[in-house]
């Protein structure tokens, strides 16, 4: 039983850095209908930033200055890439985003080189004692960090001007064009916003066992987590985010006694065959809205 | 994707019933007017104007001629045929169909390792039968792929746009993982197997022989499947079942009211564009004659929609060209130190030539997304119009 506990709070911990992914993901999706490809890129990128940051300013201000930095990378590419974009099919705008995600991720594999590089962060790989569970301090981090940044994330899309004109324009683009809501800041604030919670989820991915060229294949099972949710829910987003993390962390613990037969690191795949049975069994997610279409 | 294609004829092509073709009476076209059909089976023509035979026929010719260039180059080019059977494979469902798969790895390596099992030796180190002949492994190749793709086309065929693209793209790292750990079959990640062995009745195509050295006989034969390949596509394109994609792809629920079974031509979609990743996938590897597990990665499904998006979305011409372009790039990447002094040919430099190779991927992606959607083909159309309407601008 503790056992289980242990690794449930594991699952938890990088559970919670899918949700922030699958928000980002989720995020563009809602404002432009397009999913990006590039939030691997953008997460890769926020962590070799706090790489290079911590070690002139500390881990906490890196990890700000990293995410505005990010934030403003994932702004201009919205600007350069996909804003001359509008209104073509959406497919096309995602592989573009494709695009994007190579280039940026050779640009920043440029910065990692061939080691792998830490990010300094306070916790590393050490143990906390809670009532008798032992687990890494680092989970427990990242769990109560992104929980914070839910909430927050969840009142400013509440109480605030723009989170209002942000779900007005998730809602109806062209009514909330005519109520005077600058589709176009929309379009930029939602890219800003993932790239933000990508460079935060990029460093929660990097505590620890610090990251690499390949670090950026972590997020592509926030993709299994949004679809998991539903492609259009914040709230499944987040929690896709956490069965994913816990049924991949439940399978790499207990796997390799039950099911040996599935191979050696099954847990990695896990993410998409949970996606696969969910889909099996309701096409748009837990949480998606299903397609309504008027012929 | 009407918009991507720059096709909007397609719909109303669907609603005319097709007629006999062959037997019909071909009646004669007006001289000076190649556009003008003056028959149903002259507009169904494979090759409906004069134009294109001739054009056809020189480029087969020069692709012929081709076969006295260095061997390296041959070896290059061979591959690059593989890959635009293979591409020709992912534009019949993504670009004819309209159904994005990321998915084309997966179906490949189905191809790969059931041609390199069934031609493998039986006392090796991994699973082999011993039939060498192509005529069985290739088919057998496309056949078990295409099974693949119809196992996976009820969940495929439920889904739409962005939620399938993530499906597929699950499904190369499920791939992955099995052909990881299936090292009976495979011979594990690091190792690899040897691929199958491109024999035709007793002759092998990977040796040199007394009709020309290894990579002109690979090259020839390359070729020669190429061509087989993208006629039956063009074919297929242009019958009943083609027109039926088109209609799904430009809107389903259109497609359906008028009669197009959506599930059954979904799936058919994935079984041919199956059969042809699976085909290429077995002849792909004949070249290197080894293989390894981890090659069959999103990167190559990537690498796969760039070349249909580079040459041309449904278009067979373009599939091809975009194949040649893409397999090419690197070989061009590799003269960039002696351009341009900044860019290092060593990899432990940065920016060394395969940085650039990759990131070029992505830039050409979004620069013809943006800037031509139709791909090369579309620069082919610009091009051709230019020249039609020389001297003047229109």
């Amino acid at each position: 039983m503790k056992g289980v506990l242990e690794s449930l709070i594991r699952g938890l911990g990088t559970g919670s850095v899918y949700a922030l992914l699958a928000l980002g993901f989720v995020i563009i999706y809602k404002a432009t209908r397009v999913i990006s490809f590039a939030q691997p890129a953008l997460m890769i990128a926020g962590a070799v930033a706090v790489s290079y940051l911590v070690q002139v300013t500390g881990f906490y201000l890196a990890v700000l200055l990293s995410t505005l930095l990010i934030a403003g990378v994932a702004l201009a590419v919205e600007r350069v890439a996909i804003r001359p974009m509008v209104g073509r099919p959406v497919f096309v705008v995602a592989i573009i985003t494709l695009g994007v995600d190579v280039v940026i991720r050779v640009v920043v594999n440029g910065f990692i080189g061939l080691d792998v590089r830490q990010v300094g962060d306070p916790w590393g790989l050490r143990l906390a004692d809670i009532g008798g569970l032992v687990v890494q301090q680092r989970w427990i981090a990242m769990f109560l960090t992104t929980a914070v940044l839910v909430g927050l994330l969840f009142a400013f899309f509440r109480y605030t001007r723009y989170g209002l004109a942000m779900r007005a324009a998730a809602f109806d683009q062209e009514t909330a064009l005519a109520q005077g809501v600058s589709v176009g800041m929309v379009f930029a604030l939602s890219w800003g916003l993932a790239g933000g919670l990508a460079a935060v989820a990029g460093t929660f991915v990097g505590t620890g066992q610090g990251v690499d060229q390949l670090t950026w294949i972590i997020a592509l099972k926030a993709l299994p987590a949004i679809i998991v949710g539903g492609l259009d829910s914040l709230g499944g987003a987040v929690i896709g985010g956490l069965v994913i993390g816990v049924v991949e962390s439940l399978v790499q613990s207990y796997q390799g006694d039950l099911a040996p037969w599935l191979g050696q690191n099954f847990a990695v795949v896990t993410p998409y065959v949970v996606m696969l049975l969910v889909l099996l069994v309701r096409p748009y997610g837990l949480f998606g809205t299903p397609e309504v279409e008027r012929v | 994707m009407t918009r991507m294609t720059g096709r909007t004829g397609d719909l109303e092509a669907v609603a005319e019933p097709p007629r006999a073709g062959p037997a019909a009476p071909r009646a004669r076209r007006p001289r000076g007017r190649p556009l003008l059909y003056t028959s149903y089976s002259q507009d169904m023509a494979l090759l409906d104007t004069r134009a294109k035979k001739v054009w056809l026929a020189l480029l087969l010719g020069v692709a012929i001629l081709f076969s006295g260039l260095p061997d390296d180059l041959l070896i290059l080019l061979a591959g690059g045929y593989v890959a635009a059977i293979g591409a020709i494979g992912l534009n019949i469902v993504t670009g004819y169909a309209g159904q994005v798969s990321l998915g084309h790895a997966f179906f490949i390596a189905v191809g790969a390792y059931t041609s390199a099992a069934l031609s493998g030796d039986p006392e090796g180190r991994v699973v082999g039968f011993g039939i060498t002949n192509m005529i069985v492994w290739l088919p057998a190749a496309g056949l078990v792929a295409a099974l693949a793709g119809v196992l996976v086309a009820p969940l495929a065929a439920r889904l739409r746009g962005l939620y399938l693209a993530i499906v597929t793209l699950g499904l190369v790292f499920l791939g992955e993982h099995i052909f990881k750990e299936w090292d009976h079959l495979t011979g594990g990640p690091g190792v690899g197997r040897p691929a199958a062995v491109p024999e035709l009745f007793g002759f092998r195509f990977d040796v040199d022989s007394a009709l020309g050295t290894r990579a002109q006989s690979l090259y020839m034969l390359m070729l020669v499947l190429l061509v087989l390949f993208a006629v039956t596509a063009r074919n297929l394109a242009r019958s009943r079942i083609g027109r039926a994609f088109s209609a799904i792809r430009d809107r389903d629920i259109a497609a359906e009211v008028i009669g197009v079974p959506l599930t059954r031509y979904k799936t058919l979609a994935f079984a041919i564009s199956s059969f042809y990743a699976g085909c290429a996938g077995a002849l792909m590897y004949t070249i290197t004659g080894f293989f390894d597990p981890g090659s069959f990665n999103l990167l190559m499904s990537v690498q796969f929609i760039a070349m249909i998006l580079i040459g041309g979305v449904a278009t067979v011409s373009g599939a091809v060209a975009g194949a040649l372009f893409i397999t090419l790039l690197p070989r061009l990447t590799q003269e960039l130190p002696a351009l341009l002094p900044f860019v290092s040919a060593d990899t432990t430099q940065t920016p060394n030539v395969f940085q650039v190779q990759v990131a070029l991927y992505g830039l050409l992606i979004v620069l013809f997304l943006v800037f031509e959607p139709r791909g090369l083909f579309g620069l082919w159309i610009r091009v051709r119009a230019y020249w039609k309407s020389w001297p003047f601008s229109y």
